[in-house]
């Protein structure tokens, strides 16, 4: 066989691995991925035994630790829609009332169950102006 | 002073400007004296940067409340260093570092390349400059670091506590250097392009500056690594948070970079690949700057919803655009008369680790902006997890261990199969044998994706060694040094090839303590009274007693834990936890020191084959009652009366020691990472320093240039 010729079966064969890869990644990231939800959605339709992720803010007064399962309600970011949250393990610094927070968890009898160590707290971040102080 | 500030920065946008219409105007036919203008207006930027960076750090020495950004982000009670570092810890002040390290690093690189590449080199100084322009123009009009508050409260806000640590204020500007270095080897493609001066004189000039970035932006990766592990509380180094993976993508381009330039200099192939490799790599540099302020992703670090996001994005825009456009106006001159001669050569393995890295980057961009892609295509915002990164990543870097092994054995053009017997025999027989004693010996095997890196890591650790042995025996034959000297002097010889063999086998290190402490730790959350003892991966874990701490900015709530193994004590632990008080008047007088900002102060045993590690999260609960009391008898007390009820209340709690939540996790081989990540910064270092020889031949040449013009002239 011409080299030239060797060449580009070569390249085929490269582009055709390239492709079904890709095709691989992309078809497993739809697969894989958590739906981002705030509450207000999440109430309004939310497939049972699917796992959402849940966004939204920690709503004043509702945290409440009971030994090592959290309490709290997450509520909409800009409303009052919120859901009761069931948490385990490990908790952020930042975590506090009012902070964005996002935890993934399924919806079981209007209570959000959370997955073990999924809470994140975005933190009052080292870039935003602090409005409040 | 603030005035002076801005002036500063509004004279280096001018003069930054003209050093782009300079060098521009000399490469047209203008003259090189407008050339060696512009040189200069690059050197005055840096130094008009430094004095604005000068004038900054000394505000926040002073504690000059009239600096807004020193009123946010700092405090009379806050310590030197980090006063010294609060700069970066907002957004203005970290875009002047970034702008400032660049004009540091441009004037570098056009001091160093001042006598040659007459061609190329207008062309960079003309983009470093736009650059700088661009940055000085966003600190001018956009964010200022100068601005001013008309009346100065007495104190400022304080440095964010969770920031308060050293590896964090090492971080920003270690990661900044990084995407800031791979600025320089992207100026000069372009000026390559541009000038079709495409040969790999470019590459040469810069090779340094890149191996400099490539060195910063690894330590910076790893000190955010470090910073995390011990001190957010959750125990794990790394998450696959968009940060994160923003910062690892042009690490891992510019990793490709630095193998495939060699190609380009040993067999002026992959031309394309390389410009575009460097042209990614800063994209992917900009972006690590853009993403960490864009707002666009949810990530731990929040990102506020930032007015710098669209100028970003108009800057990548152009950046990939006018790359591309003139990428593909040179492809004639960008291809190469030489083919790759056989699948059997280095060059072919450095293909493979190129396509392996470039595979990891396009893996890591498409997962990080999944949650963009997803709604763009099903209208849901979705995002992908661990899990999913873990499935491509990890045989990625499997492959990559085991070709960072092949490459230093494989010979440039091609090897006989009887060489690559020779060459392969020992390293693969030591991992079988290392294989097969894990597998027996050990638990290793439970993992199957473990046991395959580690079979690896010992093919490539071996491989790597025996090269060096290799090169000893060979210098001994030529000289009688002892074994030692043959070593350093082998070294010394060839910094670039045995530095970078070191970096190899650091990366394996790394890789290796990534592979147990992720497989086999063994973590437990636990809720214990004082006197009580938890089982975690074979240690008693006891808590003792609780304690208490108090000081000028923070209270401190913690346990001491005594960690037994058989019986025997291994280590007394402290963690804690800092309360920092808050400012919010809201919480009670006394309400806002127990309930401000508070971060964890890991406890942690560090060993060469496991960490353990701990957290606490103290419960005040028993608190709530008296502290109503307190905001209700002593709001109005005075200083020293409140000082003394917020000793009796810490005190009550020691005193009444509620049970506390604790997370115990015996973490196996951390401390590799951080060695492997020492071993890596050595192997650059030892790259990138300059040869005796290399200087003296430089040396030669300037004097033969010299002689040649003077010759010329008689």
């Amino acid at each position: 066989m011409d080299p030239s010729r060797k060449r580009t079966i070569r390249l085929a064969v490269a582009l055709g691995v390239a492709v079904l890869l890709a095709g691989a990644l992309v078809y497993t990231s739809f697969d894989a991925a958590t739906e981002a939800r705030q509450p207000s959605e999440l109430l309004a339709g939310a497939a049972a035994g699917k796992s959402y992720e849940l966004t939204g803010k920690v709503a004043d007064g509702s945290v409440q630790r009971g030994g090592e399962v959290l309490h709290f309600r997450v509520r909409d970011r800009g409303g009052t829609a919120s859901v009761p949250v069931q948490y385990r393990g490990t908790v952020p610094d930042p975590f506090r009332e009012g902070r964005e927070v996002i935890v993934k968890g399924r919806l079981h009898d209007g209570t959000f169950v959370a997955q073990k160590d999924t809470l994140v707290t975005k933190c009052p971040s080292k870039f935003t102006k602090k409005n409040s102080s | 002073m603030t005035d002076l500030g801005r002036a500063l920065l509004i004279i280096a946008l001018v003069v930054s400007a003209y050093a782009v219409f300079a060098a521009l105007y000399g490469a047209r036919g203008g003259g090189r004296e407008w050339v060696t203008s512009s040189r200069r207006a690059i050197y005055s930027v840096a130094a008009l940067l430094t004095l604005a960076g000068v004038l900054l750090e000394s505000a926040f020495l002073r504690n000059d409340f009239s600096f807004g950004l020193v009123a946010d982000n700092s405090s009379t009670t806050t310590p030197i260093f980090y006063k010294l570092t609060a700069m970066w810890s907002s957004q203005s002040g970290s875009l002047l570092l970034w702008v400032w390290v660049l004009a540091l690093f441009s004037s570098l690189v056009l001091l160093a390349t001042r006598g040659s590449l007459r061609e190329i080199t207008p062309y960079a100084t003309a983009v470093l400059g736009g650059i700088a322009t661009f940055f000085c123009a966003l600190l001018v009009f956009k964010v200022s670091p100068f601005t001013a508050i008309a009346n100065p409260p007495a104190e400022g806000a304080g440095l964010n506590p969770l920031l308060r640590h050293p590896s964090m204020m090492f971080h920003p500007p270690m990661l900044y250097s990084g995407y800031v270095g791979f600025s320089i080897p992207f100026a000069f493609a372009i000026g390559a392009l541009i000038t079709r001066r495409l040969d790999a004189e470019w590459i040469r000039a810069t090779r340094r500056f890149a191996l400099i970035a490539w060195a910063f932006l690894s330590v910076g990766i790893l000190l955010g690594a470090r910073w995390s592990y011990s001190e957010l509380g959750w125990g794990g180094y790394w998450g696959w948070d968009p940060v994160e993976n923003a910062s690892l993508m042009p690490w891992l381009v510019g990793t490709a970079f630095l193998h495939s330039v060699m190609v380009q200099e040993k067999r002026d192939m992959l031309k394309v690949w390389n410009a575009s490799l460097i042209v990614t790599t800063f994209t992917l540099a900009l972006l690590g700057t853009f993403l960490v302020r864009s707002g666009i992703l949810d990530s731990i670090h929040a990102f506020g919803a930032s007015t710098v996001g669209g100028w970003f994005l108009a800057l990548i825009a152009l950046v990939l655009v006018g790359s591309i456009v003139l990428i593909v106006s040179r492809l004639d001159d960008l291809r190469s008369p030489h083919r790759l001669d056989s699948l059997l050569s280095r060059e072919s393995i450095f293909l493979l680790n190129n396509l392996a890295l470039v595979g990891l980057c396009f893996v890591i961009f498409w997962g990080t902006f999944f949650p963009l892609i997803s709604e763009a295509v099903t209208g849901e915002r979705s995002s992908l997890g661990p899990p999913w990164f873990d499935r491509y990543t990890v045989p990625l870097a499997l492959s990559l261990v085991l070709l960072a092994g092949l490459g230093p054995l494989l010979a440039w053009r091609r090897v006989t199969v009887s060489y690559l017997r020779r060459a392969l025999g020992l390293p693969a027989a030591v991992a079988a044998t290392a294989c097969v004693a894990l597998a027996l010996f050990t638990d290793a095997a439970q993992s199957v994706t473990s046991l395959i890196l580690f079979t690896f890591a010992a093919f490539t650790v071996t491989a790597v060694l025996s090269e060096y042995w290799r090169g000893v025996k060979a210098r001994r034959t030529m000289s009688s040094d002892s074994y030692p000297a043959a070593l350093i002097s082998i070294v010394r010889r060839n910094r670039r090839r045995y530095g970078g063999y070191a970096v190899h086998l650091g990366v394996v290190v790394l890789l290796v303590g990534v592979a147990a402490s992720s497989a086999f730790k063994t973590e437990r959350d636990v809720r214990l009274r004082p006197g009580q003892t938890a089982q975690v991966g074979g240690y008693d874990v006891r808590y003792v007693r609780p304690t208490s701490g108090l000081s000028n900015e923070k209270l401190e709530f913690g346990a001491v834990l005594d960690v037994r193994k058989d019986g025997k004590r291994v280590t007394l632990l402290r963690p804690s936890r800092s309360y920092f008080a808050s400012q919010d008047a809201s919480m009670g007088t006394f309400g806002r020191f127990f309930r401000g900002e508070s971060t964890s102060e890991v406890g942690l045993a560090p060993g060469a084959t496991r960490d353990i590690w701990t957290a606490v999260q103290p419960d005040l609960r028993l608190l709530n009652a008296p502290l109503r009391e307190a905001n209700r008898r002593f709001a109005d007390a005075p200083g020293d009366v409140q000082a003394l009820v917020i000793a009796a209340l810490s005190e009550r709690y020691v005193r009444r020691a509620p049970p506390a939540t604790f997370r115990v996790i015996v973490n196996p081989m951390v401390t590799w990472i951080w060695i492997g990540g020492l071993i890596v910064l050595g192997g650059a270092l030892i790259a990138l320093w300059p040869s005796a020889l290399a200087a003296r031949r430089r040396v030669t040449s300037l004097y033969a240039a010299k002689l040649g013009r003077e010759l010329s002239r008689a």
